[in-house]
């Protein structure tokens, strides 16, 4: 056979084309179901794979937070709370169906505003967007068997803020089992990713949704803290870090507004000697370099039985090196860029510390494009549960490895943290499962697999990891009060 | 040769001792060491598997990396005939397109080997000619079923070697397998490697079909690719084409990375053969990247990877003239053969 000259593996470049987005200049802010010009200075929105500027954005100061929260106010009052279920079902499953019929246009736009690799957002970000509206529009007429009683009422007017890692899925999270209870919503999303959220707008249009049913402002964090600190929200429903989730929680003791929070982890993905090992691989990949580890669930301390550390390490070490970081819009990525300059820093001096500490680094070697932000996967090994990157959640493509000797030290090992979001779990043996999962402290726990997501399941934290549950029956629980006991949110009544 | 006695009860019955096996499990083979040995390993999760081999199946292989594609499935291909109506005839016209695939495009690369019933390769021998580097594979060991004795499926591999088969696709003995007899499974593939021995010493290269869909679970494949290569395979190869499933993604996945654990463990590089169900370019692409992915690119040659199949040449031979000339063309514009 004559050699080729160049190597199969340098795949031919496959990227996804942008010519499918149709792009305005300038985004204003989307309230009372039309785009309205903000008073607060206009920002970019940039690539960071590019650091190239996609469009501008509006920013909404306290008077912009005023005029979205009153639209809701009124769409609550006026049209939402008093539409029968199965009329607000309808709306949802015609979202749902804009969504997959915009599919690639979302995934590149989510692509291009994130980082994020186009076969995660084409084939996990959006399809699961989609899957959330199915699923909660479904529920809009069934709201007697969510488990608070006969005739549960909707909360009111919801105030939603959410992160930079999923901007839409965490959108789809926010407002599908909101406007299934009946809620009016105003939501915020991440300064560096509005972009998905304003193409949402669209397709909310193209809905025919009743106008301010959903608003969604865009701004940093002074937007967001104007609006879950304003007197006529009834709801407040926040994904992001542990430090903003604890100031929001002083912000609305007090107050008589519902509250879920879920924010920080940092997961144990605990791999016993008797675990299928190559799968195990996998899940640990999948566990802490799905998204370059933008993932608040993510798996990033694995806890591997010692006798077979070395092992599971090398293969670790090899299947590494066959992950492809670059071009975020080319099919076959698989490392896409770090979402900002500023996240880029917290990895980049969290691993410092790591070394620092004594663990040692390894580095999966891959061309780092000359611009934009971009961090290699990366393993600690001989890592201790004292050393900071065994405590801290890193938020990036950083793995630390721990070991262990027994099950009983696994789990002392993974519940010894103040988060407790998710765990896994890697063995053959069913029972060994079940009785390591009852022990976990985590809200999550996968068995076999890592970072699996399904609207029918509840996903939400203990500890300092946050309170309340999205997703499944649980996930309506934090949109509605029991019919019965209907005065605890005075607001939502008038 | 110890043969395939089956063990007593009282005194442990000896393997045949193959090189492989006594260097990895130790001397004095016993069924029970090798059932140890084989136990020992560790379990597949199926949803795992095939999630991984869904994902490696997703890569997008375009333009200069697809000319390449084309042309390495090419020389990959063990173009088959293996039908009860097989004729001097048919066995011709395979050879006929084994040499030239394509004759509208003499660039076109030969595939790497023909694969007939043992009593075709005289047929097969003489239309390749001399120097033709096209292989002569036989399908040996009472093909398809594996169920004759011992002795018969050992005079049908040294009939084929003789004939001048290069290559010997033999069956395991699944029935044995399933009955958890691995000594006889072993035994077996010890004596047939023994049986591709030709006079002057050389040796048929010996493909082990395992028929993956008869064995049924994937830690069965993992099992019986394993004691396949310590028996003394050169291939592991996934299936007749006669059951369904024959060749799948997860199943071939399974047995690189079986094939990768050997290399890591000895140095030694190990083949693998998926064969029938594969009948599209964009298949045929997706094992391409589950080789170079799983065991590295190195084994994208036909020492160390075929595809068992007939009617996979064509699509390829049509994908590969509309890269050329930018338009698909359609059927006629191949050859049967």
């Amino acid at each position: 056979m004559p050699a080729s000259t160049t190597s199969f593996l340098d795949y031919a470049p496959a990227p996804e084309s942008t010519s499918i987005l149709n792009l305005a200049d300038s985004y204003g802010l989307f309230i009372n179901g039309e785009f309205v010009p903000a008073n607060g200075k206009s920002f970019a929105t940039i690539s960071p794979a590019t650091e190239k500027k996609i469009t501008e954005i509006a920013s909404a100061d306290a008077h912009d937070v005023d005029l979205a929260v009153a639209a809701a106010r009124r769409a609550f009052d006026r049209t939402w709370s008093t539409m029968s279920g199965a009329d607000r079902g309808k709306y949802l499953f015609r979202i749902a169906r804009l969504v997959q019929e915009r599919a690639r246009e979302l995934a590149v736009a989510e692509s291009l505003d994130n980082g994020k690799p186009i076969k995660e957002s084409r084939d996990v970000d959006v399809p699961l967007v989609a899957a959330w509206f199915f699923y909660y529009a479904g529920w809009a007429d069934k709201l007697d068997h969510a488990g608070l009683g006969p005739n549960p009422r909707a909360l009111g007017v919801a105030a939603q803020v959410i992160p930079w890692n999923f901007p839409l899925l965490m959108l789809a999270w926010k407002i599908a089992p909101a406007l299934a209870a009946g809620n009016t919503v105003v939501i915020k999303p991440a300064e560096t990713t509005p972009l998905s959220a304003l193409i949402f707008a669209e397709i909310l249009q193209q809905a025919d949704l009743p106008p301010g049913v959903v608003n969604i402002i865009t701004g940093a964090g002074e937007t967001g803290a104007a609006l879950v600190n304003h007197p006529d929200v009834n709801k407040v429903a926040f994904t992001g870090s542990t430090a903003v989730g604890r100031m929001i929680a002083k912000s609305t003791a007090g107050t008589g507004k519902s509250v879920t929070l879920e924010l920080g982890g940092k997961a144990a993905n605990i791999v016993f000697d008797d675990a299928p090992l190559d799968q195990a691989v996998e899940g640990i990949v999948n566990g802490i370099f799905f998204n370059q580890g933008h993932v608040c669930c993510a798996g990033s301390r694995l806890l591997v039985q010692e006798n077979v550390e070395a092992e599971v390490v090398e293969r670790l070490k090899d299947r590494l090196k066959t992950l492809r970081l670059g071009d975020p819009l080319d099919k076959n990525t698989d490392i896409g860029a770090i979402n900002s300059r500023e996240q880029l820093d917290r990895i980049r001096e969290l691993s410092d510390i790591g070394e620092a500490e004594g663990a040692t680094r390894w580095t999966s070697p891959c061309e780092i494009p000359s611009k934009g932000f971009w961090f290699a996967p990366t393993i600690f090994t001989g890592v201790e549960t004292s050393h900071r990157i065994a405590r801290d959640e890193i938020f990036g493509p950083v793995l630390s490895v721990l070991t262990f000797r027994t099950p009983a030290e696994a789990i002392s090992k993974a519940n010894n943290t103040p988060y407790g979001l998710s765990a896994g779990i890697w063995t053959d043996k069913g029972s060994k499962i079940l009785a390591v999962a009852d022990q976990l402290r985590a809200g999550v726990i996968w068995a076999n697999t890592f970072n699996r997501f399904d609207p029918a399941s509840p996903f939400g934290g203990y500890k300092e990891s946050g309170y309340g549950r999205e997703g499944g029956r649980h996930g309506l629980a934090a949109y509605l009060k029991s019919g019965s006991n209907g005065g605890s949110t005075r607001k939502a009544s008038r | 040769m110890t043969g395939a006695s089956v063990p007593s009860a009282f005194e442990p019955a000896f393997l045949a001792p193959a090189a492989r096996a006594i260097e990895v499990i130790g001397g004095s083979l016993t069924e029970k060491s090798l059932r140890l040995h084989l136990e020992g390993l560790a379990g597949v999760d199926a949803v795992g598997l095939q999630a991984r081999a869904a994902s490696l199946g997703t890569r997008s292989i375009k333009t200069t990396s697809k000319a390449w594609a084309l042309d390495a499935i090419i020389r990959m291909i063990d173009l088959t005939t293996l039908e009860g109506a097989d004729t001097p005839g048919k066995v011709q016209s395979l050879v006929a397109k084994a040499l030239t695939p394509d004759p509208s495009d003499m660039t076109t690369p030969r595939v790497a080997a023909v694969c007939v019933y043992g009593d075709m390769v005289p047929h097969a021998v003489a239309a390749l000619g001399q120097n033709s580097g096209v292989h002569v594979a036989a399908v040996a060991t009472a093909f398809p079923s594996g169920r004759s004795s011992l002795a018969v499926k050992l005079m049908d591999t040294k009939d084929a070697v003789a004939a001048g088969a290069d290559e010997i696709d033999m069956v395991i003995d699944r029935g044995a397998f399933l009955a958890g007899n691995y000594g006889l499974v072993f035994d077996e593939i010890v004596a047939v490697k023994e049986a591709c021995r030709r006079d002057d010493g050389s040796y048929a290269h010996l493909k082990v079909i395992l028929e993956t869909g008869e064995l049924n679970t994937y830690d069965n494949v993992r099992k019986a690719s394993w004691l396949s290569i310590l028996a003394g395979g050169d291939f592991i190869k996934t299936s007749t084409g006669k059951v369904s499933p024959a060749a799948t993604l997860p199943v071939t996945l399974l047995m690189l990375q079986v094939v990768r654990d050997w290399h890591r463990l000895t140095g030694e590089r190990i083949g693998v053969k998926p064969a029938g169900g594969i009948r599209t370019s964009k298949d045929a692409i997706k094992f391409l990247v589950t080789v170079a992915e799983t065991v590295g690119e190195e084994w994208l040659q036909p020492d160390l990877f075929r595809f068992g199949a007939s009617s996979l040449l064509n699509d390829v031979l049509l994908q590969r003239q509309k890269l050329s000339t930018g338009r698909y063309s359609g059927p006629d514009y191949v050859t049967v053969d």
